[in-house]
């Protein structure tokens, strides 16, 4: 598809990261388009999880800007703000429930913000979309009492309440069994799908990357930014950087 | 290929075939480990010193044991021995022993070892770090507080806002559960005002005093003083032990995402339940305390029950109460806020939800004494 006519959704301008005095990513832009599954690969301590913390506000970059939907997501007003935080969800890397409140409590915790929501309809909402990810009947458990997968199953639960148009993944399948990994990520392609969501997710594993991504950018941590972009099929073969395909071909640099 | 039982003992031979001046084989037996190889080498280097070899052949057959310490030695005595003229060649390792002697790279011998590259620090340098950070530190106190003060104007303006639930558990928390502990505490040290006073007062024929002194020491300072200590104690630490492992687990960073300010998620409730609660603890601790004085008046004392308590009466006024109420206020602001901006400032897991903990506790009971002093001064003069 011609990228000059689709819609961007996401648009990262020119944005510079640092941590702690370490410089992570040095003037980083690209563009994520409405529908496409994006996923953002690169080895570890390559700047991944730093780039989308920054990309849904909890860090503010040093230079750049990021765009959500063509608002500044780190000068935004708190209206704007708003607006914006209602756009997308995301699934943290361990889930990030809250650990004192139970799975029903967790899904339906971004829906407080709204004072209007009819009675029934919260109770509804949350058991869909417990459904959605397989794990109705287990609404008054803790998250303490779940097991791994089932944890990122109810972040993912809880991040698509409010209905985003876009969903941010931070290592979906990190410390999960491959079976759970293939679910989730099957989870992830069907919700694509079937609601037509933008996804940007960060991963590291080859055979999630392969299955679900649409188009793959890919940082590296020496150069500080993107060294490649495009589908990580033709990545593999095609690529004419080294380190991309190692890190496709799974080899050793 | 022979397969032997790889069975480590301290046996070890070295037989020297050769003479003077001319190509000498070093045959060694038994086992070449980390704990013989130290004497192995030591062997062999004084032979080549004495015998001064034109070759040498180290012959590994009679080897039953043959570990990474032994093959790192070698290696390195062959290196060695080479650098200054003498050609060594290993002969009849086993095929066991040849695998691990290919594992070695002889880059690891020749280098040094890399020293942390940490410097020792000047004083003058120690002492400009620490003006930096507690500059920063100061930075993010100021930051934190303006942030909690403006939350808790915003949650006093819209009551609906707060959550109330969470509220009440800490509530529970911080004083229901902390009644016996606080309860008991205050009782012996009532206790031992009272003993101890009566030490001093009894000679003078002033036991009735026991009660005033022990009615005054604890309503003014030690009731608000030890509650606080304790609450800090019990409940300061927790803020920032559950506050710092939600950092460490995403759950903060998931609550902003999802639209809720930290501060009024977490911070509100928790302050608010210490403002409720310490007051009513501290006057719980106040009827403890004035019972321990009590107990002591009566049966070590002759006191009579109703003289105790009418002198007590008569000592305290209501003011004293109050000012120990005002006190506990402030104390609760003190330990619920420590307690909340410690556990949101942890960064590096585990180790750091540790580390706030203590100071947590450590600073809050600091700032207690602190501030305790400045009301001592104040009420003073007022």
């Amino acid at each position: 598809m011609n990228n000059e006519s689709r819609d961007v959704v996401i648009s990262v301008e020119g944005i510079t990261a640092r941590l702690e005095g370490n410089t992570i990513l040095e003037n980083v832009s690209f563009k994520v388009f409405r529908g496409e599954i994006l996923v953002i690969m690169g080895r570890s301590g390559s700047g991944k999880s730093v780039l989308m913390k920054h990309i849904i506000g909890l860090f503010s970059p040093v230079e750049g800007r990021v765009l959500i939907n063509g608002i500044d997501v780190h000068k935004a007003d708190e209206s704007e703000r708003a607006n914006i935080r209602r756009s997308f969800g995301v699934l943290f890397q361990s889930g990030g429930l809250l650990g004192s409140m139970t799975l029903s409590e967790n899904t339906a915790l971004p829906l407080e913000e709204h004072n209007d929501v009819p009675d029934g309809l919260r109770e509804m909402l949350v058991r869909m979309k417990l459904r959605l990810v397989r794990l109705d009947g287990h609404e008054n458990l803790l998250p303490s009492e779940l097991s791994g997968g089932m944890r990122k199953r109810a972040g993912l639960a809880r991040a698509m309440v409010l209905d985003p148009e876009i969903l941010f993944f931070d290592e979906p399948s990190a410390g999960l069994d491959p079976v759970t990994s293939a679910e989730l990520d099957s989870t992830i392609i069907n919700i694509n799908e079937g609601m037509g969501t933008t996804m940007i997710v960060v991963s590291h594993e080859l055979q999630s990357i392969m299955g679900i991504a649409h188009r793959v950018i890919m940082l590296d941590g020496e150069e500080k930014g993107i060294i490649a972009e495009g589908d990580p099929r033709e990545l593999m073969h095609r690529s004419s950087d080294a380190r991309v395909l190692n890190f496709l071909n799974r080899r050793v640099a | 290929m022979v397969s032997f039982v790889k069975r480590k003992d301290s046996n070890v031979k070295l037989s020297v075939v050769g003479s003077l001046l001319s190509p000498v084989v070093f045959a060694i037996e038994g086992t070449m480990s980390l704990d013989t190889m130290g004497r192995v080498t030591a062997e062999m280097k004084s032979h080549v010193r004495e015998m001064r070899p034109s070759k040498l052949t180290i012959d590994c057959a009679g080897v039953k044991y043959f570990d990474n310490a032994a093959a790192l030695m070698v290696s390195k005595f062959k290196k060695d021995m080479e650098s200054v003229g003498l050609p060594v060649e290993i002969v009849n390792l086993s095929e066991d022993s040849q695998k691990i002697m290919g594992l070695i790279d002889l880059r690891i011998i020749s280098d040094s070892p890399s020293v942390p590259t940490k410097h020792a620090e000047s004083r003058v340098e120690g002492i400009g770090k620490l003006a930096v950070s507690a500059v920063a530190e100061f930075g993010n106190l100021m930051t934190f507080l303006g942030g909690f003060i403006s939350a808790l104007g915003y949650s006093i303006l819209h009551p609906k806002g707060i959550r109330w639930v969470d509220v009440a558990s800490n509530m529970k928390r911080i004083g229901v559960q902390g009644l016996p502990i606080v309860g008991l505490i205050s009782f012996l040290v009532g206790l031992i005002i009272a003993f101890m006073s009566s030490l001093q007062l009894k000679p003078l024929g002033g036991n009735i005093f026991v009660a005033s002194l022990v009615g005054i020491a604890m309503v003014k300072e030690l009731a608000p003083l030890m509650t606080a200590i304790i609450v800090a104690g019990r409940s300061g630490s927790a803020f920032a032990a559950e506050i710092g492992t939600m950092v460490v687990n995403e759950e903060v960073d998931a609550l902003v995402i999802m639209g809720f300010d930290p501060m009024r998620f977490l911070v509100v409730p928790r302050v608010l339940a210490a403002f409720i609660v310490v007051p009513i603890l501290t006057l719980y601790a106040d009827l403890f305390g004035l019972a321990g004085g009590l107990v002591v008046g009566v049966m070590g004392l002759d006191l009579t029950l109703i003289a105790y308590i009418n002198q007590t009466g008569s000592a305290i006024a209501l003011s004293d109460i109050g000012t120990g109420l005002i006190k506990s206020l402030v104390f609760a602001a003190i330990i619920s806020g420590i307690g909340c901006y410690q556990g949101l400032k942890v960064k590096h897991g585990a180790e750091g939800v540790g580390a706030a903990t203590t100071s947590a506790v450590v600073s809050a009971i600091f700032f207690i004494v602190l501030s305790d002093s400045i009301f001592a001064v104040v009420f003073h003069y007022l």
